[in-house]
């Protein structure tokens, strides 16, 4: 009977690592339905950027009020872990307070422990304030409304309740200690926790115990389910904003790539020596034409993919986009949020059916409109706006690529602009013979 | 022009058996655009100056296909390309200046994979780079003094990472460089980029152009500085919707570098 609690810890930690897990190999298989793109070059590259902009929080701080309070909740988060893993192993083994021994080591850990979930709690409050009170306006645009506003105060309740009950359980440890109960080893400082201790003078020491252990219980389920949690909110960064940030393009912000597959047939009408109505080669596969450019998450690659679950919804891109901050529909933010939500719902398609079912939608229309599409500069501001390296920027040129070369379906005065550049070398109905008139002119 | 300044073609020193140090860009703005075409000029008369061994391609010259990419065709844009790199590679051509930064960008950054290998640099920074070996005097002259606020090009400064060139430029002149509230990485889009200089805007509160003069007219500018045609158009347009045109010069570097000299 002893062990009973044992058990049952050991089944809630193995049912929390185990669904967790599950979700965690979806948004994997989700973001390999993406095209293939290389970026396996340039590695020394790829982990300064890691280690700079996602471990050392570099972009965050350009904001310096949000920056610095997110460093701490971070870091906050981080180190507080640690101690995650002296309670999994009291947990299985029943042990309490295991890492004692560490001595004023220990002391150490816990008070640092403690500061910092003071300093979460109070970060957190000072988060919430900054959305619900002072209502800063990136937290209020129209695709913050529902569920992403809800998930967005729901981590930050999140935090509150498990920074509670983890100062809760060393206070109520602290009065046991002092009571010299049975099991609690006098070990730890609590900096913070003593000052809560007072409110439970007097009461028994079975209470206490109970007081304690149901901090413990309830503060280690609850990184289970905050952990659970991530798959189905925003906060999935937290994981993400890692590889995202290895992944990122490296190349200069202005160089978009050349579609490969349009090089061939323009290569293939420059070669004069090109034989229209040659058999396709062997080595060619057969089958469909590969479409030009997005509609829906299928045609974007993995690392566009990825960009959209890493995509945490702070806002910074559309808060600079001047489309957005001149009252366009176009919001990058939105962009991220509908293509992780289209891949979401592509994914579910996928669990449910075995493999994708046509759905008659697609990110296209459904999900994105053209509107927001043609009101982008191609000014790259949210891509330098992003904390974690998404680019906005590459899935709304894809999806015009699909507009223009699919469909047509470019505004008429930029159809004018291309018919020019096709008959006259310029975007004006300029004779390209008179290109050097300039010279001559007064 | 008040004197012509001869502008030798790539046709003519490919005759002569020659080749220039550099070979200008002009790009369409600068070819047709009437206000951007003065820029050239300036351009054209600093090369002169600074006894610059340059040609143009003239009538072998097409657009980069810019605003044909970032609308998303792709076919117009690497038609285009080709084409030019055809004509720039049997001119064996080495290095090339711009002063636009989307001709710049695109030549630099998209034109390598498809077979047009050359040093481009924007003319900003190959002013610069004259300033730097001393074959090009920059002196204070006529703005000595004067408040002047440069207005980043995206496709200079955040997609290509030059914020400095142009502003060493216009510290040379003696002119009391005031930065706007959102500038360098930061900068605010003038509204012309990704070919929405050929279309009318989507519906909204208010133009790009314009909110990215009032962010200029707040440093109380004698001059705005620009160093892109599309920025300079924008700009301009957006100083008359301010009624403010009487007091507040849009100019090119290149032109205030010229215009300070009287060339």
């Amino acid at each position: 009977m002893q062990y009973i609690p044992n058990i049952i810890f050991a089944i809630a930690l193995i049912i929390g690592i185990g669904y967790f897990t599950k979700n965690i190999r979806k948004v994997i298989r989700n973001i390999r339905l993406g095209k293939d793109v290389d970026r396996t070059d340039n590695k020394g590259e790829r982990f300064r950027n890691m280690a700079r902009i996602a471990l050392g929080q570099s972009k965050m701080v350009r904001r310096p009020i949000a920056g610095i309070l997110h460093i701490i909740v971070y870091i906050g988060f981080i180190i507080i872990n640690i101690e995650v893993l002296e309670i999994i192993i009291d947990g299985i083994f029943g042990t309490h307070r295991i890492f004692a021994f560490l001595g004023s080591f220990y002391n150490f850990l816990i008070g640092s422990f403690e500061i910092l979930a003071f300093l979460v709690f109070v970060g957190v409050i000072v988060f919430w304030i900054r959305r619900n009170v002072m209502r800063i306006k990136r937290f209020w645009n129209p695709e913050m409304k529902g569920w992403p506003k809800n998930d967005g105060n729901l981590i930050l309740y999140f935090e509150m309740v498990l920074m509670t009950l983890f100062l809760v359980m060393n206070a109520v440890d602290l009065q046991l200690q002092n009571l010299d109960a049975a099991h609690y080893v006098k070990a730890g400082s609590y900096p913070i926790s003593q000052f809560i201790t007072p409110l439970f003078n007097g009461m028994n020491e079975g209470t206490l115990v109970f007081i304690e252990r149901g901090a413990w219980w309830l503060h280690i389920l609850g990184i289970l389910v905050f952990l659970n949690y991530l798959y189905f909110s925003k906060h999935l960064h937290i994981l993400l904003a890692f590889p995202n940030t290895y992944y990122g393009d490296l190349r200069p912000k202005g160089q978009m790539d050349n579609l490969e597959s349009v090089t061939k047939e323009v290569m293939l009408m420059m070669d004069p020596n090109a034989d229209p109505f040659a058999a396709p080669a062997s080595d060619e596969p057969e089958g469909e034409p590969e479409k030009f450019g997005a509609s829906d998450v299928m045609d974007l690659d993995w690392v566009q993919l990825l960009n959209s679950y890493t995509c945490t919804e702070c806002g910074r891109c559309t808060s600079e986009c001047p489309a957005n901050q001149t009252g366009k529909k176009l919001s990058p933010r939105k962009i991220m949020m509908d293509t992780r939500d289209r891949l979401q719902e592509v994914g579910d398609n996928i669990d449910k059916n075995g493999s994708f079912v046509d759905d008659g939608k697609q990110l296209l229309n459904e999900y994105i409109t053209p509107e927001e599409l043609w009101a982008c500069t191609s000014c790259n501001a949210c891509v330098e706006a992003c904390p974690v390296s998404i680019s906005p920027l590459s899935i709304i040129l894809d999806m015009r690529r699909y507009l223009v070369m699919e469909q047509s379906a470019a505004p008429s005065d930029l159809n004018n602009m291309m018919s020019n550049i096709e008959n006259n070398g310029a975007p004006w109905p300029f004779n390209q013979m008179d290109r050097l008139n300039w010279s001559n002119e007064e | 022009m008040s004197e012509t300044v001869k502008v030798p073609t790539m046709a003519e020193y490919m005759a002569a058996g020659k080749k220039p140090e550099v070979l200008f860009w002009v790009g369409c703005a600068g070819s047709f655009d009437d206000r951007a075409k003065k820029i050239t000029k300036a351009f054209v008369k600093l090369l002169h100056n600074a006894n610059v061994d340059f040609a143009v391609l003239g009538t072998e010259e097409s657009c980069t296909g810019d605003p044909a990419k970032r609308s998303g065709n792709e076919f117009l844009f690497q038609m285009q390309a080709v084409t030019n790199i055809e004509v720039m590679n049997a001119y064996e051509i080495k290095k090339v200046v711009t002063a636009c930064p989307h001709c710049f960008n695109t030549l630099k950054n998209e034109y390598p994979a498809l077979g047009g290998d050359y040093e481009v640099m924007h003319h900003t920074q190959f002013l610069k780079s004259l300033l730097d070996e001393g074959r090009l005097k920059v002196e204070g002259g006529k703005f000595k003094g004067k408040r002047i606020t440069f207005h980043d090009p995206c496709y200079l400064g955040r997609a290509n990472n030059e914020y400095e060139a142009p502003r060493d430029l216009l510290r040379k002149l003696e002119v009391e460089l005031v930065e706007m509230k959102r500038c360098k990485r930061d900068g605010f889009c003038c509204g012309a980029g990704g070919a929405q200089m050929f279309k009318e805007p989507e519906s909204g509160k208010k133009d790009v152009n314009v909110e990215r003069t009032e962010d200029a007219l707040e440093t109380k500018p004698n001059i705005i500085a620009a160093g892109c045609p599309f920025c300079n158009t924008m700009m301009t347009d957006g100083v008359k919707n301010k009624e403010k045109e009487d007091s507040i010069e849009v100019l090119d570097v290149a032109e205030l570098i010229a215009n300070a000299q009287d060339l």
